[in-house]
């Protein structure tokens, strides 16, 4: 075994494991021993602001807000494209704006399906 | 065991390095304290020239203000603290990682200063919490913050692992909850805290 070429990879492998567990190991064990921990209500409490916290971190958020968010995003990326299409406008060839009134359409068409879905109701 | 000091220095002049656990330790406990990252008043201003390059506070390993009481071992009260923050200021230490130190900074922090007869404003927040070191002034140049910061150190090294005056942390004993206190319909409630602020008694 120890003539295989990777055995010394694997001893410096084995070295550097303890060499990280090793502090982390003696940290846990230091603070096990000796450092009792002194929990209370307001040192566990949630909120990190002074403030008192009120109810729980694990709530509902309304699933309507991530659609917004996704429309929004949407909309957001076409205006990027958008920009230079409109300043390289006049220098385009028909291909060129084909594509981008395709582009353009299909995104239209998925507002004007979440629309009729809806979506862009705020109940 | 105890290393004679002078014993220590004449190994130190042949290249012997002697030291002890305990210095090592209160050696890394002293030179990373973390302030938490909050200011109250115009002594604010000072806590962050302090900070910033001219006074550099990083010589003494504790220019990481941290945003969050979890992450920070020294609360600077550095202003003005109304009686509208005061439980805020309390509930914050409350909820810092142990052994914790507080630097009261400023005239306003350790007595109300200015504002001291003022209906609005907490006359010292050393009756909330344990107050480490004092520094008076209004503003204390950030000299005077520098030399707390030093005398907190000096404290930290002095603390022994073991037995009496040792840190907090290593202390099961060592009280870890101190009482909000609530708006009342005068005056905070309660006034002060049990057994951290002694009432004077007013002799007339
Ligand atoms: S002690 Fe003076 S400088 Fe500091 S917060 Fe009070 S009024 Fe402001």
């Amino acid at each position: 075994m120890a003539s295989s070429s990777y055995f010394s990879l694997s001893v410096l492998f084995v070295a550097a494991l303890g060499f990280g567990l090793a502090p982390l190991g003696l940290a846990w064990l230091w603070a096990r021993v000796y450092s009792p921990p002194k929990p209370n209500a307001i040192k566990n409490a949630i909120y990190e602001c002074g403030l008192e916290s009120k109810g729980d971190a694990w709530m509902g958020f309304r699933s309507a807000y991530y659609l917004y968010g996704i429309i929004f995003l949407i909309f957001d990326v076409e205006a990027v494209f958008l920009l230079p299409f409109a300043v390289a406008f006049t220098g385009l060839g028909a291909a060129a704006c084909a594509a981008m009134l395709v582009f353009v359409l299909l995104l239209v068409e998925g507002l004007a399906w979440a629309w009729a879905k809806g979506v862009l109701t705020w109940q | 065991m105890a290393v004679d000091q002078n014993l220590k220095i004449e190994l130190g002049k042949q290249g012997i390095f002697v030291t002890t656990i305990e210095e090592l330790y209160n050696w890394g406990r002293r030179s990373s304290v973390w302030p938490m990252q909050f200011g109250l008043a115009c002594c604010a201003i000072e806590m962050i020239a302090t900070t910033m390059a001219r006074y550099d506070l990083a010589r003494f390993g504790a220019e990481v203000f941290r945003p969050s009481p979890r992450q920070a071992d020294l609360m600077i009260v550095s202003g003005t603290v109304t009686k509208k923050m005061a439980p805020q200021v309390v509930r914050l230490y409350n909820q810092m990682a142990e052994p914790r130190y507080v630097i009261a900074m400023g005239a306003c922090a350790i007595s109300g200063g200015p504002f001291k007869q003022g209906y609005n404003v907490l006359k010292g927040i050393d009756r909330y919490i344990p107050v480490d070191v004092h520094i008076p002034g209004c503003p204390p140049r950030p000299e005077a913050l520098i030399q707390a910061f030093m005398t907190l150190q000096k404290k930290i090294d002095g603390q022994p692992l073991t037995g009496e005056g040792r840190p907090r942390h290593l202390d099961a004993e060592a009280q870890g909850e101190f009482a909000v206190p609530e708006q009342g319909e005068h005056d905070l409630e309660p006034t002060s805290n049990k057994g951290v602020w002694p009432v004077p008694i007013t002799i007339r």
